[in-house]
Parts: structure tokens; C-alpha cells; sequence
């Protein structure tokens, strides 16, 4: 179930904040563009890295895939790829889009909170909600000095709040979770830390584990880890991991096939059965229940505990 | 099929787009998905080549939906959190109709206002997508059912299990959507025998919160119904429980029938709903006995089914008596069957 891959050309860029850009994708001529789920993202090609941005524009029956890209100095390279080395006229090759971040369709209202380039997931939400009349809220936390996302007040609907610096917010929060009708939803979009800090918060404020939803901005470092070897049980083939190379990598330069997307342990796409041995696992995708069964792994971040996998591969 | 000389060429379409069900001599409950759409080769042609499949019965099936739903409009339900999965669901299936028949049903979308033409049934329809008022029939869901044969349950994901929340669902086999409706999967799943101790639901459920929208999946079901009667629901239990009790074995031929439902299994674009549209088809023993190939292995799947799931399907009253007319037909030679 790997995504299809688009050809798209960039139409149009934006900046709506500082160090943001945003890119108007549109497909080459005859190609309509697949609708998707509110906080789908795609994953873009960036010269030798891919990287997964959330789509901001309006999910269904879209003419562009826009998305905003935070540019992060000192990242990886892909979000200075798209910044510095992309211009309008440029083809990108991209995926088709995930869903992972859907919204919860019988929530009677949504509290939603994106830490700053984490907004983007609520954009769409926002555009899909302002269409079916979903009552929502939308709080932005953008660093104190700088500018929140643009755009939000273009969603026409919903209470747009924006909150200059966590500290300023996390100070409001518990009088929006106390005042939030039954029913309400809560969804928190942005780095890990400030995610923990408002999931507490609801948590103390005594919200059950259904109504909090949340998508965490940036992935897992895969550890370096120890070696171990891993066993495909169709071939019988050992392929060996070396400290500082990921199971997937090791796979995928043995020449086997895994579906993988996102690479940090957060989509679920490279899920590997475990026939035997002990997985180590360091994702966000797996449930509690199937991290302690320990039969299936997230082969991009996960690694062994017990010297040897065997995988149903 | 193209070879002159091809027994197959004589045998009736119905039979020829038959989607017969058995793999084996022995059927058991199994997570049997394919991706789709794809053509499966049978012994008499093949299905399967377009998700939605128009055939001879359109007309007739779709006038006998209307009027089950005139009767009891309970059979079409979208609870209000499913309202934009019901438009997905109409999207989605006009999509396919033009898929499946190019030459006669077109589709035009600018912004949200959908132009539809259905040659077939002679309709023109234009309709503000998210707006029930502009269709013919104020509701997605149950116009959607008017263009389309298959049934259709709308699954929300949430809380890690799937909700049957929303369905159009005037052909059940001895089960009732009303009943049903807003029971998760696994519960509404409850009286099938033995698939709980085997795993099946709960990996199968794990399957369908996996699916993306970029690839569609199908499985197939089957029993045994009397007469070519589609609506064999719970509701109508008194209107045709009896026939199979009152069956006779000189009736076999023509009054039982191979039912299969071809299921698609489909994530829904833009509300992350799983549809299942659910396909019936009908095959009268006479015609199947047609295929010696199914005559053969239809007879041992009946023979062989254990007790409690013939008994599930409803046909442990009856099922010996045609295992034995598939006996007798299969002696006389498919030709002189009937």
C-alpha cells in the first residue's frame, strides 16, 4: 500500500511567517488531484531527501496541494532545499496524500492547538469545518518576537486565537479546557514537548483518553542502537544492521521490498511482522497492545533486543 | 473466450460474469481479500474487472430498491456525524459508474457543482455537492442508491474500532441495518460462528483501519437463497423464512440459488470512512450446473460445510437435499441437469 507518486509544478509561492514558505502545487495537465482526509500530509521530494508536509488547502476536490514549509538551519536539508533551490516553474516529484492526523468525525466541537509550523494540519481542518458548519476553535502559539501563520483569518469560521510564546498559552489553557462543552474534542498539532504539556493539562483537567488527539511535529531520531542481524523468514537470508543503520535501510540495501513514507516512526507505513526474537521499539505508531505482543515493528526507528529477528518478509 | 470452438461461448452472460466463490472443496471463514478492481478468471469467464459492475439486472434492481425503500425507509440511515461520508460515497461510486460503463454515464465537477448524465436511465442531474436539497433525492446516500446496485455500510474509524454509523442496505442477507446500525464491527459481527476464536475479526477489523484510499480491497461471501429474492432481510423474516422448510426437491434447480456478494472495501478520500459496498448476485442451480467444474465443487463445499455454519447461513435444512440434486445433475451430465 505504498502512496502513488504525482509530478507536480510549483504555481505560486507565499510567505505567511517568517522563515515559512508556502508552495502552490499544481499536477500536470489532465491529472486531477486525489480529495483527502483534513491533516493529510504528502511527502515531497527534496533533492536526495524526502520530507512529509502537512496539506493546507481545502481537502476536498483540490485544483492545488499547498503546504507550508518551516526552514530549519540546522534540519536535514530538505525544508532548505524547498526554500533556497525552488522556484516557481520547478517540478516536485510528491506522494499522494496520508491521512494520520483525520479528525474525529462525532466531535460535537473541536479545541485545536498548533504549535507553530504545527498549525498547518488545522488549516485544512478548518477549511473542511467552515463547510459543514463544525464548530471549532483554532489557538496558534507562534514564538513571542514572531509572526503567527497567515491566513487563519481567510478559514471564515471557527474562533481564531493566536498566542505569542508557550508560556503565554499554557497560562490560558486550563480556562479553555474547564469552559469547553461536552462533546468537545481536542487536538494539539506541534513539538513534542508542548504537545505533553497540553495533553497534562487536559488529563488533569480530567478529559478522557478519546477526546485528546494529537500528531506530533517532528519525528523520532532513530538511536544508533547495537547490531543484530535480521532474519527473512520467506528467504532465510540474514541481513546484518549495523550500529547507526536503521532495519529499513539495512532491508531496503539487502534489496528488499518494505513500504516506508515518513522514516521517523510515525506514519506506519514500514509495519513488519516479527515472527520471532524481541523488537526494541522506538516509534509513535504502534498501539500499547501491539508494542507488548511484540509480533509487528516499525522497521524505520525499531530495532532488536535479542540479537536476531526473524521478520515476515 | 475467443477461440471459435469454445464450448464456453454458449453459456448465458449471468453465467459467464457469474463471480463464483470457491477456491476449494472445503470453505471456511477467512480474511479473503484482493485488491481491486482486477479481472479473476472463472471456469465460465470471469468478474471483477471494474469495482462497479452494471449488468442485466440494473434496471429491475434498481425499481425494486425504490420500492423497498418506500416501504420501510429504515433500510437507509447516515447518522449526522457520517454526512460528509455519505458524499464521499456519491463521488466515489459516480466515478466508478463511468469507470465501468464510459459509453453511457459521464460526470462533470466545477467547484462544487457536479454535473451527472446516466444514459441508462435516461437522467440528467445537476447537484451542488454538500447541499442534499439540489438531488433528486434529499439524501446522499439513498440517491446515490438509485445510480448504483450495490448496497453500501459506511464504517467511522475511531477509538481504534470501526462504527457501522451510516447504510443503504435493501438487499441483506438474513441481517438488518437498522438493527445494526451504530454497533462497532466486532459486535455487530458477534453471531458468526467461529471466526471469534480463530482471530479473523479482530485482524480483519486491524486490515480495514489500514487501508489507504489509494487502493480499494474485495472479498467475497455466499449462501444459499430460495428464489431469486434479494431482499431476504430480517424485517421480511415471516415473508420468506418458511420456503425453506416448504422447499421440494424438484424445485431445486429453479428455486435455489448460489447468492454471492462481491464486497468492496474502500477508504473514503476526504471523511477517512470505510465503505463497503456489497454486490449481490444470483445464480439458479440449473445454471450453475451449467459449469460442471461448479456443479462439482459446489456440491463438495455444501457437503462438507460443518453444522454450525450451515446453520448460520440458514441453509442446514435444505443443504442435503441439494447436495443430492447436484448428485443426480452431475451423473445425468450438465446438459440434461434441470
Amino acid at each position: 500500500m505504498t502512496a502513488a507518486h504525482l509530478t507536480c509544478t510549483v504555481e505560486a509561492i507565499g510567505m505567511p511567517a517568517e522563515d515559512v514558505r508556502t508552495l502552490r502545487l499544481v499536477p500536470r495537465p489532465g491529472i486531477e488531484l486525489p480529495a483527502y482526509a483534513p491533516g493529510s500530509h504528502i511527502e515531497v521530494q527534496c533533492g536526495e531527501r524526502r520530507n512529509a508536509y502537512s496539506l493546507i488547502g481545502d481537502p476536498r476536490l483540490p485544483d492545488a496541494y499547498e503546504i507550508s514549509v518551516l526552514r530549519c538551519a540546522d534540519g536535514d536539508g530538505g525544508s532548505r532545499f524547498l526554500h533556497d533551490e525552488v522556484s516557481i516553474g520547478a517540478e516536485l516529484e510528491i506522494s499522494t496524500p496520508r491521512s494520520a492526523f483525520a479528525p474525529p468525525a462525532r466531535a460535537a466541537r473541536h479545541l485545536l492547538v498548533g504549535g507553530g509550523i504545527g498549525v498547518t494540519p488545522f488549516l485544512s481542518y478548518g477549511r473542511a469545518f467552515a463547510r459543514s458548519g463544525v464548530a471549532f476553535e483554532l489557538h496558534h502559539v507562534h514564538r513571542a518576537g514572531a509572526s503567527p501563520h497567515a491566513g487563519l483569518a481567510e478559514l471564515g469560521a471557527g474562533e481564531i486565537v493566536t498566542h505569542a510564546g508557550r508560556a503565554a498559552f499554557l497560562d490560558a489553557l486550563p480556562a479553555l479546557l474547564d469552559r469547553a462543552p461536552v462533546g468537545t474534542h481536542l487536538s494539539v498539532c506541534g513539538p513534542p514537548s508542548m504537545i505533553d504539556d497540553v495533553l497534562g493539562a487536559a488529563r488533569a483537567a480530567g478529559w478522557p483518553e478519546h477526546r485528546l488527539h494529537s500528531e506530533r511535529f517532528v519525528g523520532v531520531d532513530p538511536p544508533a542502537g547495537t547490531p543484530f542481524t535480521a532474519r527473512i523468514a520467506s528467504t532465510g537470508e540474514a541481513v546484518s544492521v549495523a550500529s547507526g543503520t536503521s532495519l529499513l535501510d539495512a532491508l531496503l540495501d539487502a534489496g528488499v521490498r518494505v513500504p516506508h513514507l515518513c522514516r521517523q516512526g510515525v506514519c506506519g507505513e514500514c509495519r513488519v511482522g516479527v515472527r520471532s526474537g524481541t523488537p526494541e521499539h522506538h516509534d509513535l505508531h504502534l498501539s500499547e497492545t501491539e508494542r507488548a505482543a511484540g509480533t509487528v515493528m516499525m522497521a524505520c526507528v525499531s530495532r532488536c533486543a535479542s540479537g536476531v529477528l526473524e521478520l515476515e518478509l | 473466450m475467443t477461440h471459435l470452438h469454445d464450448p464456453l461461448q454458449a453459456l448465458p452472460e449471468a453465467v459467464q460474469r457469474f463471480p463464483f466463490p470457491f477456491p476449494r472443496d472445503e470453505y471456511r471463514y477467512s480474511a479473503n481479500v484482493q485488491p481491486a478492481p482486477a479481472l479473476e478468471p472463472t471456469a465460465a469467464g470471469g468478474w471483477g474487472a471494474t469495482a462497479i459492475d452494471v449488468d442485466e439486472h440494473y434496471l429491475a434492481e434498481l425499481r425494486e430498491r425504490a420500492a423497498i425503500l418506500a416501504t420501510d425507509p429504515s433500510r437507509c440511515h447516515t447518522l449526522p456525524h457520517m454526512t460528509e461520508a455519505a458524499w464521499d460515497a456519491v463521488l466515489w461510486n459516480l466515478r466508478e459508474l463511468v469507470v465501468a460503463r464510459p459509453d453511457a454515464m459521464r460526470l462533470r465537477i466545477e467547484g462544487t457543482a457536479v454535473h451527472w448524465e446516466n444514459d441508462i436511465l435516461g437522467e440528467q442531474v445537476d447537484f451542488v455537492l454538500g447541499d442534499p436539497s439540489t438531488l433528486p433525492v434529499p439524501d446522499p446516500l439513498a440517491w446515490i442508491g438509485t445510480q448504483v446496485q450495490d448496497d453500501i455500510a459506511l464504517l467511522d474509524q475511531r477509538e481504534g474500532h470501526l462504527w457501522l454509523d451510516a447504510g443503504l442496505v435493501t438487499f441483506a442477507a438474513d441481517w438488518s441495518m437498522a438493527f445494526d446500525l451504530g454497533m462497532a464491527f466486532l459486535e455487530f459481527h458477534g453471531p458468526v460462528p467461529r471466526v471469534h476464536e480463530a482471530g479473523i475479526m479482530p485482524a480483519a477489523e486491524q486490515f480495514l483501519m489500514r487501508l489507504t484510499p489509494d487502493q480499494a480491497y474485495r472479498r467475497t461471501n455466499w449462501t444459499l437463497t430460495i428464489d431469486r429474492r434479494l431482499d431476504v432481510s430480517t424485517e421480511l423474516y415471516d415473508v420468506w423464512g418458511k420456503d425453506r422448510r416448504l422447499l421440494q426437491p424438484e424445485e431445486i434447480g429453479e428455486r435455489v440459488h448460489l447468492r454471492v456478494e462481491v464486497q468492496h472495501l474502500v477508504r473514503l478520500p476526504v471523511s477517512g470512512a470505510i465503505m463497503f459496498l456489497i454486490r449481490t448476485y444470483m445464480l439458479p442451480m440449473e445454471q450453475l450446473v451449467l459449469v460442471p467444474a461448479w456443479a462439482e465443487r459446489t456440491r463438495a463445499v455444501l457437503d462438507e460445510l460443518p453444522e454450525d455454519m450451515a446453520d448460520y447461513k440458514g441453509i442446514i435444512r435444505y443443504r442435503d437435499m441439494v447436495v443430492d440434486w447436484l448428485d443426480a445433475a452431475l451423473a445425468a451430465g450438465a446438459g440434461a441437469a434441470g
